[in-house]
């Protein structure tokens, strides 16, 4: 277990390498030449240097690319334009606030998904199997901006019951365990659990329903067992399917979180990665989408290591 | 005009029409913190046998003693890490002999699972046809063809040649299955488990229909199976495979009539009898077959051997002629160290 | 001697004559005709043929410039004269402004889809039935992709390289390229170990020609549906790289920028600046179940 564990790790090396290479490309692939792309028209002299410093634009572009990586892997992911702050500080700061959200988010959807799937799944009445259905098809369906905005207009144009935006009051860029910031956190954690909701419902129902299908089931009923007891068993056998995808819906609601954070303004990693797209703070752009993709990584490589541990057919050395 | 005509024969029929020596297949398991291969699955070791024109050569052996690989490996699916095969005088895939593709067209085979072996997205004319049209038949003449073998293996071509495989029972694909092996005209056909997985009574007919096909085109089998009742049906020779190794080989009445390796014989007492006195009372063997990765020393059935001996563990057996059948086993040797066996 | 199976002695009968005489619909017609007969499938697919239909055939509607503005008429609620689903901010008509931005709002969405089919479906063939070294070359390169979320790809590519529909198509493609990739290889592979294919290599046919006979026809239906499948996802992410700004630029009319351009209506004109959402949302929902009929009908597990 821990030599499989250790064989993923050693076999993200080539990955990351590659990821880095993807993001170091970002740069190269704006428009015209890197330099002008990266620093403003109107930016002090000062400023300009720092960054053509930065990258190194007047070397080939292998050594560029070693040069920003050795720099990165220390730590440094060089400085905001738009801020003039270092970008580790930043994205650091705006990471925090996602996670907030995205655990959120992730607890409510699969906490909600485990209940709607396994009801369907054992659903005797169709109707609660066509509910449970729908919703999960709306769930991957809808486009959840949208859903964002149309929160936004019910329950605070028109009902007045939550804030629109905002991460607490007076434009907080922190977090506090209190009833404003749990408040301000109601309608991004709904929008963002949609589509997790949605694929996790599906792979809940289909999963629970196939394992009662199995001959098993019937094996433990004839035995005498009760319908609880039955569940757990039931559970178990489905645990290692919808981890894994949960793993995968965790990682991608990350991602999906950039558009929510957009609509309300959350200051997280989306909100800052899209107000740098929009101030081409390429930096900001670099060092954001560097640090989730790692997360996404390491996500995926904890998910699978778990499911190895509880999926007891997996066997791997 | 047909443009794929049989092979005719070249060297006679004293000559071997294949030729298989030394041939070894390892499969790698990657393994260890970078993946690298630390272990091998030994499925077929430095095996050699000759198939004699117009015989039936039986295969019998436990599963994952190597008997697919064996087929797999007569027919190049898989290239042997080491050993040369020579058709009928001629050495496959070297500098003056033929083509493994040559190979291909002169001996064929039929797989067990009728079912995975027939694409489900063509009907059984496209099925039949495919060989010969890739082999330059024109496209009309492959499927009259096709048309023809199917009424050989008994299936009525104006019903089944635009059949689907899932249309048909488990009998009539395996009837596919066969005359799409004879659709190159081939000399040599591999039959791998061909009747398995059929019902006692479909599988009767198939072999009687085997037996018909091999006498019409002038065929010649291997026969794979580990029915030990059907291998006697339908051999000349016979072959007993343990841990990709031939243990005993030679003619069917001899291996069944007077069986001399161990295993052999505990192969052949397992068998249900059909006299209710001789009930089987006892497991001839005991235990699984080791495990293929790392195989006893010596001799490889020494583990589950009654007879095994200290001299077992350290001399690896070579098929010997013991005047009927040729046995691997070290009680046949004189002066081997085994205490059954004779002074030198 | 032991060998006493009586039932070796019954003789093969001539011919066997066939269970059922019904005639044999290929794999394909099937497929269609479940689909034809699957109501859900059914109303999807027309509810999806009228709004392709209708934006195609736009300028024939007698419908109002999309592309007019008007600074009295800004805003104008749902239900208004001469103006059936209201004005935009700029005081264009919405309902011509939706219809024709089915245009956009499908072309972005299901280009990509159809891009990547082609480029992640052939190199996923390519990986699964070659294996070795050329699988594990193009698979570890996909690898690197499946290291981002992929909203995040998209919209770090689609940032990098500026805004404009053009680079949201190669954004996109990029994105899909990759799970299209995996999907096909895991079939092929599958496919491959199939014995037909190894007959069909004893068989001598050169490799190219078994992959068009024996190989493509058994996986194709399995990535088409895995392909539809994505359609919904990419519609939503084209409009949400609009919404973003990094998409389609003003003033064409396109779901997923009119979202943008009404949130700051949402405070004058609630429903109206809902109202894009919806197109998107019902043209997701229906591909959404045309995949899952068509997964049903072709009976692909997953």
């Amino acid at each position: 277990m821990l030599l499989y564990a250790l064989r993923r790790l050693i076999y993200l090396v080539p990955v990351a390498f590659g990821v880095s290479l993807l993001v170091f490309a970002l740069v190269h692939l704006a428009p015209g030449d890197a330099i002008s792309a990266i620093v403003p028209p109107d930016a002090p002299q000062e400023v300009v240097e720092k960054i053509k410093a930065y990258y190194g634009f007047d070397k080939p572009l292998p050594v560029q690319y070693f040069r920003w990586l050795t720099v990165t892997l220390s730590g440094d992911f060089g400085t905001s334009i738009g801020t003039g702050r270092p970008v580790s500080e930043e994205v650091g700061t705006a990471f925090a606030n996602t996670l907030i959200l995205a655990v959120g988010a992730t607890f409510l959807s699969f906490t909600l998904a485990t209940i709607l799937g396994t009801a369907a799944a054992y659903a005797k009445s169709r109707l609660l199997d066509r509910f449970v259905t729908s919703i999960a098809l709306s769930g991957v369906s809808v486009p959840h901006f949208w859903l964002a905005i149309v929160l936004v207009i019910i329950f605070s144009v028109e009902l007045g019951w939550l804030p629109p935006m905002g991460m607490g009051p007076d434009n907080a860029t922190g977090w506090r365990l209190d009833g404003a910031h749990l408040a301000h956190m109601v309608l991004p954690t709904i929008a963002l659990s949609v589509i997790p909701l949605g694929v996790m419902t599906r792979t809940v129902r289909s999963t629970v329903k196939e394992i009662l299908n199995m001959e098993f089931v019937t094996a433990l009923q004839a035995k005498g067992m009760n319908d609880r007891q039955i569940l757990l068993h039931v559970l178990k056998n489905a645990a290692p399917t919808c981890l894994a995808v949960m793993g995968l819906q965790a990682g991608n609601l990350i991602g999906g979180s950039i558009l929510i954070e957009t609509v309300f303004a959350w200051p997280g990693t989306g909100f800052l990665l899209n107000s740098a797209i929009f101030r081409r703070d390429l930096p900001i752009l670099q060092g954001t989408t560097l640090v989730l993709a790692f997360f996404f990584m390491l996500l995926n490589l904890v998910v699978d290591v778990i499911q190895t541990m509880v999926d007891p057919r997996i066997k791997r050395a | 005009m047909d443009t794929l005509l049989p092979v005719t024969d070249r060297g006679g029929p004293a000559q071997p029409l294949l030729l298989a020596t030394g041939l070894r297949k390892h499969f790698p398991i990657p393994g260890g913190l970078l993946g690298r291969t630390t272990k091998v699955v030994r499925a077929v070791d430095d095996l050699s046998l000759s198939v004699a024109k117009g015989e039936t050569l039986g295969v019998v052996g436990e599963s994952g003693c190597g008997k697919s690989t064996v087929a797999r490996l007569l027919i190049r699916l898989i290239k042997p890490d080491r050993g040369s095969m020579v058709l009928d005088g001629d050495p496959v895939d070297e500098p003056h002999g033929i083509t493994v593709n040559e190979l291909r067209r002169q001996v064929q085979m039929v797989f067990q699972d009728s079912y995975a072996s027939l694409n489900p997205r063509l009907t059984i004319v496209e099925t039949l046809a495919f060989a010969p049209k890739a082999h330059g038949v024109p496209a009309a003449e492959a499927r009259d063809r096709a048309r023809d073998l199917l009424a050989k293996v008994g299936l009525e071509p104006s019903n089944f040649a635009d059949r689907y495989p899932h249309e048909l029972s488990g009998g009539q694909r395996q009837r596919v299955n066969i005359a799409r092996a004879l659709a190159l005209r081939p000399r040599l056909v591999i039959l791998d488990e061909a009747v398995s997985a059929l019902d006692k009574s479909v599988e009767a007919q198939v072999l009687n229909m085997l037996v018909d096909l091999k006498q019409e085109f002038g065929l010649t089998y291997v026969f794979i199976s580990h029915d030990l009742n059907v291998v006697q049906y339908l051999s000349d020779r016979v072959m007993v495979m343990y841990l990709g190794k031939i243990v005993e080989i030679g003619h069917v009445d001899a291996i069944y009539g007077n069986p001399q390796h161990p295993y052999t014989r505990a192969l052949l007492s397992a068998r249900p009898s059909m006299d209710p006195r001789k009930r089987t009372r006892e497991a001839p063997i005991q235990g699984d077959p080791p495990n293929p990765i790392d195989p006893p020393s010596g001799c490889r059935f020494r583990t589950r051997c009654p007879f095994a001996e200290e001299a077992c563990a350290k001399t690896v057996p070579v098929l010997a002629d013991t005047g009927a059948q040729s046995v691997a086993c070290l009680m046949y040797v004189p002066g081997s160290g085994h205490s059954r066996a004779g002074r030198p | 001697m032991t060998f006493q199976t009586p039932s070796f002695d019954i003789a093969a009968p001539p011919t066997v004559k066939a269970t059922r005489a019904s005639a044999s619909r290929s794999y394909w017609q099937s497929v269609r005709r479940r689909l034809s007969r699957d109501p859900v499938t059914v109303i999807c697919g027309i509810v999806l043929v009228l709004i392709v239909a209708s934006s195609l055939a736009a300028p024939w509607l007698g419908l109002a410039d999309p592309y007019k503005t008007s600074m009295i008429r800004r805003l104008y609620p749902v239900g208004s004269p001469n103006y059936l689903l209201g004005t935009d901010e700029l005081g264009r008509d919405m309902l011509s402004r939706l219809v024709y931005g089915g245009r956009l709002s499908l072309f972005m969405g299901v280009t990509p889809v159809v891009l990547s089919l082609l480029i992640g479906g052939l190199l996923g063939i390519t990986a699964g039935f070659l294996g070795g070294r050329v699988n594990m070359l193009i698979m570890r390169t996909m690898d690197v992709f499946y290291a981002f979320p992929s909203v995040l790809l998209a919209i770090s590519l689609s940032g990098a390289m500026g805004a404009g529909a053009d680079n949201t198509l190669l954004a996109l493609t990029l994105v899909f390229i990759p799970p299209i990739c995996r999907v096909s290889e895991s079939v092929t592979t599958q496919v491959r170990g199939f014995d037909f294919v190894d007959a069909a290599k004893a068989s001598g046919a050169s490799t190219l020609t078994i992959v068009r006979v024996h190989v493509l026809g058994n996986v194709l239906g399995p990535i088409l549906v895995y392909a539809t499948s994505l359609i919904s996802v990419a519609i939503i992410l084209a409009a949400g790289l609009s919404f973003l700004g990094l998409g389609v630029k003003p003033p064409e009319p396109e779901w997923g920028l009119m979202l943008n351009t009404l949130r700051q209506a949402i405070y004058v004109n609630p429903v109206l600046a809902a109202l894009p959402g919806v197109m998107i949302f019902v043209t997701s929902i229906c591909f959404n179940l045309m995949s899952d009929g068509l997964r049903a009908a072709m009976d692909v597990k997953g």
